[in-house]
Parts: structure tokens; C-alpha cells; sequence
């Protein structure tokens, strides 16, 4: 079993994040794995886990992220919960990528990786917290010519078939494909390992891949702030909230707070 | 929003068609100043979305005629959806699709725009267009902190909204609605659908997703909902809760950056302490109220309005008062 699992390096949700010129601006000292990658990476470890002894030891994990060096960051972690090798595509002609820049690095990158062997599993967390939108891993699946098992809340691999079990905000459902599939998994699906020691000290001194857009042969106009097909023109903080109205309740808290919605015509 | 200049047609996804949510009333009143709106659908729409269509102004429905393998359970699968948006795009010329914010419609809007090599705007609080007649969305980004604006550059622009971006406003005169099959061809690996079961809706409550009113319970609430849920049925409102509760297993859905995003007119927190995860999925709304008996709970810092004490004691009371006032 051969697993790409898809990582991304994002601002800290807990730091002050901010664009700069229409960009996010990606800052290393409050840069972290996104969060709901790690759920993501547990989901891919458990599944190698849970095969018989042979082929466990016959597989592979991998960390894939599309980043500048900055994103190195993920790579590393990943490697401290576990997985055995990772690559960063790493080109200036990819800043500014949309949605489709980014699948198509994405999935040149996971056929490239298919020059070692076939790629069974491509796993994803839900989304990604600077963007959320929670499309890539449907676009790669589509790329790839590959089944997408998105958002799933449980999920198993057994005889080369992956089924799932998700919630969407329609309807709870049982989905099913043969593999190879894109499978994403939901933030409630399982709770991420700690990195042990061990993990740790290996993690340091373990070597991320680079690859350029040009040892992908990635059409340079497809990509990037050039082929992007959508453009941010603005980007403004909001203004600051006034100053809060804060009541200590002396019994009559509940009667403040129903006076507040009244007066403000919110009931 | 001003009146359309380009003659446009907008296409609005409705799925499912058996009933239109208010999620989908925004979309049409969005798309009707943009231009011409047309309804696409995987399934016969009923009487009653039928009637609801044509009140905003929907003269056709263009309902798929799909392939064998993706008929029945398999019509929702966003990539069947997608080759129905793509396809109803090449039918009609249209120039703009608008689609919900649900994460089956996103993939869909998304998947949708590969196959027509279209930009694509997922999360959008409004959409509009600029003096070229370009498709320009504005979307609250980084937990409701900031506001960003999008060009779409491509000829067709597919665009998903959030629910409350605007309020559903019926066409001037309404209109008979028409409705027409078109074939669409689906290829790609789809997966099975072994089993689905829709979610049952509480027909006496807005759903979280669309309410014009929230109220969520979290940790404080110590897995006691009945507060929170006497103050949503005397405001009307949804009842939502924080992940820590979810996973707790006090409640369902929770409201948080990865679970249900809202924008409401008015949020209410009690017992919900404010994490990032969940500011990120309730930022936006209009007037934050929180009730919480730490002081120093982050969710006062994002607050108009806030009441420290214990919420088994003040919701109860607020919602009594609320009660009386609505009798009047």
C-alpha cells in the first residue's frame, strides 16, 4: 500500500493573520501543519497499521506539500507523527495559484510519484484553515481520473476496496470505491497521535525531496498568479468591535440580556 | 445591488427540489440582479417549489435526464451534480452559476468550473459586478477578520454563497414556471452509494446553516441543553453547540470553522468560551451575545453585548421575558 498524504503550512489560527499586497501572508515564526492535516495523517497511518505484517512492511507513506520553504514546516511533522518520506514542490511560478494551479501541481506530483509504483491512496484532512474551501481534494479525484470519498467520519480499507461513512449537511451516507481514490477525512474521524521521542529525534535529521514545476513538467500557464482564473483585488481588516457591553449577573443578568435584544429590535 | 447592465443568464442550483430553502431564495435574489435566472435540478420539483420559483422570478427549470449509473441515491454525488451545472451551462450560455455553501455544493461548483474551464468563488458573501461586467465576490475571510474581493477573469463565473449574505426579496411580478429535461453524460469514477439517509429536519426550528437567529450551548452548559433551547424557541432560533460539546456527545452540530459556518443577525453563546475553531464559524454574524461565567472568556472580546453569570439561571430568565414581550 503506497499513501500520498496531502499536507499544507498555514498561519497559526491562534496569531494575528493577515494579506499583504492581495496575499496571505505566510510568516515561518507563526506558520504551523494545518491542523486538520493531522487527522489526515492519522487516518493514513492507521490504515498501513491495520494490514497484515507483509504488506505493512512493504508500504510507504508520504507527505506531499505544495509550499515555498517555509513549508517544510508540515513536512517535518508529519514525519514526527510517522510518515516515511516527504516531498515539497516548491516553484516561484506557483505563488498565487488558484484552485486549479494548486490540484494541477498536486497531481503531477502524485504521478510522479507513481514512477516508484502505483499511489493506492491519496489522503487529505477536510480543508485547509487559511482558505476552507474544501474543494481540492474533489478537483485532484477528478484530475487523477480517481473516485473522491470525501468528509468521512469513519473510514475503512479492506480487500482494495475503501468505504466510508459521512456526514453531509443533507444526509448521512455510506460511499464506497475500489481503490486507487482521494479520500478526505472529516475533523471527528479519529484523534491524531502525539509524536513520540523516537519520532522526533528521526524527524530532524530525515531529507525533504524538492521538486520545481519544471521536474513536473507543469504548464507554466496554467498555474500560478498567470494562470489563475480568479484574482484577489482587495483584502481589508475589518473594523474593531466597540467596546463590549458586559453585565455581571446579580439576578437580574437574564432580564439585561432580553433588554438588549428588544431595544435592538432582535426579537 | 444595482439593476443587471450585461444581459445575462444565471443559472441557480436547487438541490434537492423538493422543497427551496432560504439559502436558495438568496441565491435567486442575488441572481436576479445579475441577470436572467434559470433553475437547474437533478429531480422533479415539487408543487410547492415550483410556486416559490416562479414568486422570485424563475421562468424554466432545466431538470438532468442522467445515465443509469447515476441515477437514484447517486443523483447527489457532487460529481454528477457538477456534470449537470457544466452541462446546463453549455445549454443555455449561461454566464454565472450560483450555488449554496454546503460542502456537497462546493464540490460540486467547484468541479463544475474544471470542466468548463470557469473561475470559481467558494464561501462568497456577495456578488456583484464591475464596470467591465466582470463577476466580482466578496468573500469575510480568516474567522470573519478580514474582507476580500475576487475579479472572476474567466467568461463564465461559478460562485458559491453563504447563506445570509442578503435578504430574500420575491421578483416584482411573479412569473409561470416552466419545466424542461435536458441529457447530461457523466463519466469519471464515481463512488457507490451503499446506504444514504437524508437528515431528518425539525420542521418547528430554522436549520442552523440558514436561521436568522443562533443560540449554541458549549462546556458551560455541563451537557444540560434545556436553557439553551427554552431561549431559541422563545427567539425562534436554531440551536447550535461548540466541538468540545459535540464531542462530548450533548448535541449534534456544532458551529465552528471545520462543522456548520453561520452568519446570523444575532448569535447567542452561553457556556461557549470562545476558541479559535469556533469563532471562526460564527465571526460573522451581525450582534454576538455571550453569556459565560469566566469573565476572562475570549468570546467577550468578539461580543456587542455580554452577561457574566451562569446561564442555567439567566437564559431561563431572558427567555421568560422575551416570551412576554412577543405576547404583547
Amino acid at each position: 500500500m503506497r499513501i500520498a498524504v496531502l499536507v499544507k503550512y498555514v498561519p497559526d489560527i491562534n496569531a494575528e493573520r493577515r494579506f499583504e499586497d492581495c496575499r496571505v501572508v505566510r510568516d515561518p515564526a507563526e506558520g504551523t501543519l494545518n491542523e486538520l492535516d493531522e487527522n489526515a495523517l492519522e487516518a493514513a497511518l492507521r490504515i498501513v497499521e491495520a494490514l497484515p505484517d507483509d504488506e505493512r512492511e512493504a508500504s510507504e507513506v508520504v507527505a506531499l506539500t505544495v509550499a515555498p520553504p517555509e513549508g517544510d514546516i508540515a513536512v517535518r511533522k508529519s514525519f514526527q507523527m510517522g510518515v516515511d518520506r516527504g516531498v515539497r514542490v516548491s516553484d516561484d511560478a506557483l505563488a498565487g495559484s488558484d484552485y486549479f494551479g494548486t490540484t494541477a501541481a498536486l497531481a503531477a506530483a502524485v504521478r510522479r510519484l507513481e514512477a516508484d509504483g502505483p499511489v493506492d491512496l491519496v489522503v487529505t484532512g477536510m480543508a485547509a484553515l487559511d482558505g476552507l474551501g474544501s474543494v481540492v481534494p474533489a478537483l485532484l479525484a477528478a484530475e487523477l481520473g480517481r473516485p473522491a470519498l470525501t468528509f468521512a467520519k469513519k473510514v475503512a480499507v479492506e480487500g482494495g476496496t475503501l468505504e466510508i461513512t459521512r456526514e453531509t449537511d443533507e444526509a448521512t451516507e455510506t460511499l464506497s470505491a475500489p481503490l486507487p481514490a482521494v479520500l478526505s477525512v472529516a475533523d471527528t474521524a479519529n484523534t491524531p497521535r502525539f509524536p513520540n521521542f523516537k519520532l522526533i529525534m528521526a524527524a530532524r535529521t530525515k531529507q525533504i525531496e524538492t521538486w520545481s514545476a519544471a521536474d513536473l513538467d507543469l504548464d507554466l500557464a496554467a498555474v500560478g498568479a498567470a494562470g489563475a482564473r480568479t484574482e484577489t483585488t482587495q483584502a481589508a481588516p475589518r473594523p474593531e468591535k466597540p467596546e463590549v457591553e458586559l453585565v455581571q449577573d446579580k439576578g437580574s443578568g437574564g432580564q439585561a440580556l432580553a433588554e438588549f435584544l428588544i431595544r435592538n429590535d432582535l426579537v | 445591488m444595482s439593476a443587471p447592465t450585461h444581459n445575462r443568464t444565471v443559472l441557480v442550483l436547487l438541490d434537492p427540489a423538493t422543497e427551496v430553502r432560504s439559502s436558495v431564495l438568496e441565491l435567486l435574489t442575488v441572481a436576479r440582479s445579475l441577470g436572467r435566472v434559470e433553475a437547474v435540478t437533478l429531480e422533479a420539483p415539487t408543487v410547492e417549489a415550483l410556486a416559490q420559483l416562479g414568486a422570485y422570478g424563475v421562468e424554466t427549470v432545466h431538470q438532468a435526464e442522467l445515465p443509469p449509473s447515476a441515477q437514484g441515491q447517486a443523483r447527489h454525488l457532487p460529481a454528477v451534480v457538477a456534470a449537470t451545472l457544466a452541462a446546463a451551462v453549455r445549454l443555455t450560455d449561461a454566464d454565472v452559476v450560483l450555488a449554496p455553501s454546503s460542502f456537497a455544493a462546493k464540490e460540486a461548483a467547484a468541479l463544475a468550473a474544471r470542466e468548463l474551464g470557469a473561475g470559481v468563488v467558494i464561501d462568497a458573501a456577495s456578488v456583484s459586478q464591475d464596470d467591465e461586467g466582470r463577476v466580482v465576490a466578496g468573500k469575510r475571510v480568516f474567522a470573519g477578520s478580514w474582507d476580500t474581493t475576487s475579479v472572476v477573469r474567466t467568461a463564465v463565473a461559478v460562485v458559491t454563497v453563504r447563506a445570509n449574505s442578503v435578504v430574500p426579496q420575491p421578483a416584482d411580478t411573479a412569473v409561470s414556471t416552466d419545466v424542461e429535461g435536458f441529457a447530461v453524460a457523466v463519466d469519471g469514477a464515481l463512488p457507490t452509494v451503499v446506504e444514504r439517509t437524508p437528515t431528518e429536519r425539525d420542521a418547528a426550528r430554522p436549520t442552523l446553516e440558514e436561521a436568522a437567529v443562533v443560540v449554541a450551548g458549549g462546556r458551560g452548559t455541563g451537557g444540560d441543553f434545556g436553557p439553551v433551547t427554552e431561549l431559541a424557541d422563545a427567539l425562534g432560533a436554531a440551536v447550535g453547540a461548540s466541538r468540545d460539546a459535540v464531542f462530548e456527545g450533548w448535541f449534534d452540530r456544532y458551529v465552528g470553522q471545520t462543522g456548520v459556518t453561520v452568519a446570523p443577525r444575532l448569535y447567542i453563546g452561553a457556556g461557549i468560551s470562545g476558541a479559535p475553531h469556533h469563532r471562526g464559524g460564527m465571526q460573522a454574524s451581525q450582534v454576538v451575545v455571550a453569556v459565560n461565567n469566566d469573565p476572562e472568556a475570549p468570546i467577550f472580546e468578539i461580543c456587542d453585548f455580554a452577561v457574566v453569570g451562569d446561564l442555567a439561571e439567566v437564559l431561563p430568565q431572558a427567555a421568560e421575558i422575551i416570551r412576554a414581550h412577543k405576547e404583547q
